[in-house]
């Protein structure tokens, strides 16, 4: 579901998810922070998880905030025991993965292959990735017209919801009071009702946001029993095309039920790599079969939530938790493409979701702030959490990373962030400040790579 | 005489100058190093001192000070290329020599026996 840029879908924000919480993420974001490599140590010690003990463990861990991944050192086996297990698990295991705790679900991070090569193999030909563990929702009209689900949905979010045709997909962002972003989401007219796709770190949240809003002209449905697999890459029309051959029809956003395998599958035609692709609803009791007859290509490769992480980020797509969040409105977020002509100021509909005050003064007026693509000139990473500069001695921050990383298609490290607006023009140099140095990061246009959406 | 630590490190200990790496295991489970930053050559660090980087594409972590001492000799290699420390941690991918404030403090660290035991 997504593709575009933003796609929630995926991964991306999955990863991350709230900054704050420990828990989940921990793929990303660390919480921990301290996920150095001692955490195993420390926690036999019991201290479970934050921060390692001794000064000098908190040293790092100020910068690191971002690093979050640090995590991925350590099994936490305390928390394993609660998690949830997508359709995919048992076969995750069997292909080697590292399973780590992600949104509460226990999400394989990484394959034998490893994050460089599965991230470079998802470009050059195609990677297989679980998203089950998203949110997969239905709104049904109980009038049965998609158009009072359309009109009903709205009043949550800023997207052109009435205007999206039947068999496509459009990003959503469902705002909050202050304009502030409580999730993005990916949409689907089915002809007869809405399908969404949501964060996994805020399913519960958004189905209980929609049923409170949507439940008088509307039922709303979580589909627990079904598993999401995406399939990314360039040889990703090809690979399903020997299942499915009118797959090669579809356009970008596009979205089809098809039988694979005489497994009834939904299919969007979408992404969170800015690579061509797919994501296909199937079945919970037919996912492991689906998955193992496209791991059965030469060109597939299954792929973990690391080099996920990578790739949405090499392609600017942001993700929920660390690049938007409830504290950042859609158009300091640079997403005001998901806001419908329809529902900006002078449209048919303008207005009718929550903070759209907030949202119709900073489009007025202009962000403070903006979120850009920051490129490091050294080899260190930057991530989520570094404090940026206007100058090597400046003391006030003028921004802040919101995820980072090394970018293996790039070979270079990359990185967003949000900084003031003054400071946003494309090659306007700044300073990160990493470890106690500040090291120079320049405001780099979005994406890294150039997407190979089929449009 | 070669010792681990508990934070996956491994010294090679020749007079008072121990040859400083982090494990295989460690390697492993960081996955594909992408950077690296050594300590400068002169500087001395306590035991448990964050003494150098290591980042994968997904995550930063922290290679500790196994004991107090002087950095004598950093490995540039592995800054230049550190997918090196993945390939042969336990060789060509050692990190820093550091010269010992009392070598007989490194009688209190693993043995290779105990640190396999540590890892099983």
């Amino acid at each position: 579901m997504i593709g575009t840029p933003v796609p929630k879908e995926q991964p991306p924000r999955k990863l991350s998810g709230p900054r704050t919480s420990a828990g989940r993420y921990n793929l990303e974001r660390s919480d921990g922070n301290v996920a150095r490599r001692r955490d195993n140590n420390l926690r036999q010690k019991g201290q479970r998880g934050l921060e390692p003990d001794g000064a000098c463990a908190r040293r790092i861990v100020e910068p690191a905030r971002g690093l979050s991944r640090r995590q991925t050192w350590r099994p936490d086996v305390d928390d394993h025991a609660s998690l949830k297990q997508t359709p995919l698990a048992a076969l995750h295991r069997a292909l080697g993965a590292r399973m780590v705790p992600f949104a509460g679900y226990e999400m394989p991070v990484q394959y034998p292959a490893g994050v460089l090569k599965e991230h470079l193999h998802t470009r050059a030909a195609s990677g297989l990735f679980d998203v089950s563990h998203m949110g997969q929702i239905r709104i049904v009209p109980k009038s049965g017209k998609v158009e009072d689900a359309a009109a009903a949905l709205e009043t949550l979010v800023p997207a052109d919801m009435l205007g999206l045709s039947v068999g496509r997909q459009r990003y959503a962002l469902f705002t909050n009071d202050a304009g502030g972003i409580r999730d993005d989401l990916m949409v689907v007219n089915r002809g007869d009702h809405l399908f969404l796709v949501v964060n996994a770190a805020n399913k519960d949240a958004d189905f209980a946001h929609l049923q409170a809003a949507l439940s008088q002209s509307c039922s709303v449905e979580m589909l627990d029993d079904r598993a999401l697999i995406a399939l990314q890459g360039p040889r990703a029309e090809a690979v399903l095309a020997e299942l499915w051959a009118d797959v090669t029809a579809m356009r970008f956003m596009d979205v089809a039920e098809a039988s694979l395998h005489d497994i009834d599958c939904l299919i969007s035609r979408s992404g969170y790599t800015g690579e061509d692709g797919f994501e296909i609803s199937v079945p919970a009791a037919s996912a492991e079969d689906l998955a193992k007859r496209l791991l059965e290509h030469p060109d597939v490769l299954p792929i973990g939530l690391g080099a996920r992480d990578s790739l949405r980020l090499e392609a600017g797509l942001c993700l929920h938790g660390n690049d938007i969040d409830p504290t950042t409105n859609p158009v300091e977020a640079a997403l005001t493409w998901a806001l419908g002509k329809a529902r900006k100021p002078g449209g048919a509909r303008a207005g009718g979701f929550p903070g759209a005050d907030v949202v119709f003064a900073a489009l007025e007026s202009g962000p403070s702030r903006l979120r850009v693509g920051l490129a490091p000139e050294g080899k260190a990473p930057v991530r989520s959490g570094v404090s940026l500069f206007a100058s090597e001695t400046s003391q006030e921050p003028v921004g802040t990373v919101s995820s980072g990383g090394f970018g293996p298609s790039t070979e270079r490290p990359v990185a967003m962030g949000y900084v003031a607006a003054g400071q946003a023009k494309a090659g306007t140099q700044l300073f990160a400040e990493l470890r106690g140095k500040r090291l120079p990061v320049t405001v780099a246009t979005l994406p890294f790579v150039t997407p190979t959406f089929k449009r | 005489m070669l010792k681990f630590t508990e934070e996956h490190e491994w010294l090679k200990i020749e007079g008072d100058v121990a040859t400083v790496g982090i494990t295989r295991h460690a390697a492993d489970q960081l996955g594909d190093l992408v950077f690296v930053e050594l300590p400068e050559e002169g500087t001395s660090f306590d035991k448990g001192a964050s003494a150098a980087t290591v980042e994968s594409v997904k995550a930063a972590s922290d290679v500790y000070c196994p004991l107090d001492g002087e950095i004598v000799g950093i490995n540039q290699a592995i800054v230049d290329d550190p997918a090196l420390v993945n390939s042969d941690p336990e060789g060509a991918g050692w990190f820093f020599k550091l010269k010992l404030s009392d070598p007989s403090s490194a009688n209190a660290l693993l043995d290779e026996a105990a640190y396999k035991e540590l890892i099983a």
